[in-house]
């Protein structure tokens, strides 16, 4: 095997159609990025969802002098016994990990906290009009929602019960959804990236049928013949590849990482993360161009 | 060397075959021409010794083995002991007369240093001295025939095959080049040349086989082009 020869030949190739390979090389480019971003939503939709079903919780909201909805206008504020009955029967419950009061003060205090950055909101919301909740911790936060919270739904002394993860729901629609189009798209291109190595293999070796067919008749194995070729597609692949690489860390970099500004909740993901898509890009690129040039010189290059 | 038994091609979609019941020896170290009117077979003749067409019928034996038995993965190492020289020379412009030889050296895998030294002494033994940088298109028609011939020859193959060399070649150019068939032919190589040149067989006299639609109509030691049986 002579590396340096071979080598020669793939860069005679590639120059002479020069079009076709910088056409190859940024419709890979770009499908391997797609592909990789698609990917990295999918993990952060898993990390996101991963960390917020461990923390999700049930706020069950109790009736005070000031709220002034149906169900308390009916039963009144609550009582300390209607209180002490609501935890109980919270606690009683199989599904429930724990019940906490938070009382109108925290609340109110949390309220102003995280509302900070809208000073007119908090100043017309006088205290009293922030009640004093439970916080129940769920241990299957998805399954048991409903199930926990029709229990104590309509009981005296209950306002209403808000579920987190219906808070949580659009934002992982959101994602879901970002996700489903970035994978279409790269599969889409994906497919133009295998026609258009099919295509460039075919122009290529169509240029080089004298030297084919001179090596063919002085007796070059078929692996000598087909070589120059393979490595045409793969050089188109790996630097392809390299592009892709860059898009991806500037996707995580510059947008997922910033996720957080636009969300209150948003989890990063690891270096990890990222290595593992770009490897999972560079081996998908090998492949495609790999097996679509191998094929293609089946159909082209007989004994 | 060469050993055809009943060998039968057709084409398909062809009604006459291009070669019928031919049967034939060439020993190693012979010089055999192939006569016969265009069509008459030479060519498939020479195509089925490469294996790049399979015979219809009967047997080809070609350096010792049987080509029906020979896997397709091996066809290459059944050419690298075959030579091969064209009418229309099928150089490689864009490479010099070295690089034209070398080629077909660093393509079955050549060491470098190995194709330093034959392809120089190759050179010289087709008469090509002080002209290994010029390019094809600036040697004539002969000169580029005998860089064809070095390519063919400058892996030492047993058997030379010669589709019409001088096809394209005056008569006083054409004398050049069957010296360096003769030469190479010397070496032990056997040659067999397909041509349509009377002149040529006449002057040579070596064993002629010639063809007629598909059949060896004669098979003649020292013979010449045209005579009658």
């Amino acid at each position: 095997m002579r590396a340096q020869f071979v080598f020669h030949e793939v860069w005679i190739g590639l120059r002479r159609n020069l079009t076709m390979t910088v056409a190859l090389i940024v419709v890979v480019a770009i499908s391997l990025s797609l592909l990789g971003t698609g990917l990295l939503f999918v993990k952060q939709v898993d990390s996101t969802r991963t960390y917020w079903q461990a923390r999700v919780q049930l706020s069950v909201y109790l009736c005070s002098s000031a709220v002034v909805s149906t169900q308390c206008s009916k039963n009144g504020p609550v009582t300390a016994s209607e209180q002490q009955q609501i935890q109980s029967e919270l606690k009683s419950n199989p599904d429930v990990t724990s019940v906490t009061f938070v009382s109108a003060a925290q609340n109110y205090a949390q309220f102003r906290q995280e509302f900070s950055s809208n000073p007119s909101l908090v100043n017309s919301t006088p205290a009293d009009e922030i009640p004093s909740s439970f916080e129940v911790k769920l241990k299957n936060a998805q399954a048991d929602v409903g199930q926990v919270g029709s229990v104590i739904n309509g009981a005296p002394g209950v306002d209403q019960i808000v579920n987190d993860s219906s808070v949580l729901d659009p934002f992982y629609k959101l994602l879901d959804g970002a996700r489903n189009a970035v994978v279409l798209v790269a599969i889409f291109l994906l497919v133009a990236a295998i026609l258009l190595v099919a295509n460039t293999i075919r122009l290529s070796a169509f240029n080089r049928r004298r030297e084919t067919s001179i090596m063919r008749l002085v007796g070059a194995s078929n692996f000598y013949v087909q070589l120059p070729f393979l490595v045409e597609g793969m050089i188109a692949a790996v630097f392809g590849w390299l592009v892709a690489t860059g898009l991806l860390v500037a996707v995580k970099a510059f947008w997922l990482d910033n996720l957080h500004q636009y969300f209150a909740f948003n989890v990063q993901l690891s270096a990890t993360d990222l290595v593992e898509v770009i490897i999972l890009a560079l081996i998908t690129g090998l492949l495609i161009c790999g097996l679509t040039s191998f094929l293609t010189l089946r159909r082209y290059l007989r004994v | 060397m060469i050993h055809f038994d009943n060998v039968t091609k057709t084409y398909p979609n062809q009604g006459r075959p291009a070669l019928e019941n031919v049967t034939l020896d060439v020993e190693k170290g012979e010089f055999v021409f192939l006569v016969g009117p265009s069509g008459s077979g030479k060519s498939t003749f020479l195509r089925l010794v490469l294996k790049e067409e399979r015979p219809s019928e009967g047997r080809i034996h070609v350096a010792g083995r049987d080509l029906a038995r020979l896997t397709n993965w091996k066809v290459p190492h059944l050419r690298r002991r075959i030579g091969c020289v064209f009418q229309d020379f099928r150089l490689l412009p864009n490479k010099s007369v070295y690089q034209n030889i070398a080629f077909a050296l660093e393509v079955i895998g050549k060491p470098r240093r190995f194709i330093r030294k034959v392809v120089p002494e190759v050179i010289d033994l087709v008469g090509l001295e002080g002209k290994r940088d010029r390019m094809p298109d600036e040697l004539s028609g002969g000169e580029q025939q005998r860089v064809a011939m070095a390519r063919a020859f400058v892996n030492r193959p047993m058997i030379l095959l010669a589709d019409e060399p001088t096809g394209n070649i005056d008569p006083a150019t054409s004398i050049g080049i069957m010296k360096v068939l003769d030469r190479i032919n010397r070496t032990g190589t056997t040659v067999v040349m397909a041509t349509h040149d009377a002149a040529i067989v006449d002057s040579m006299r070596k064993r002629v086989i010639e063809l007629e639609y598909g059949k060896v109509v004669r098979d003649q030691s020292r013979g010449v082009y045209g005579q009658a049986y």
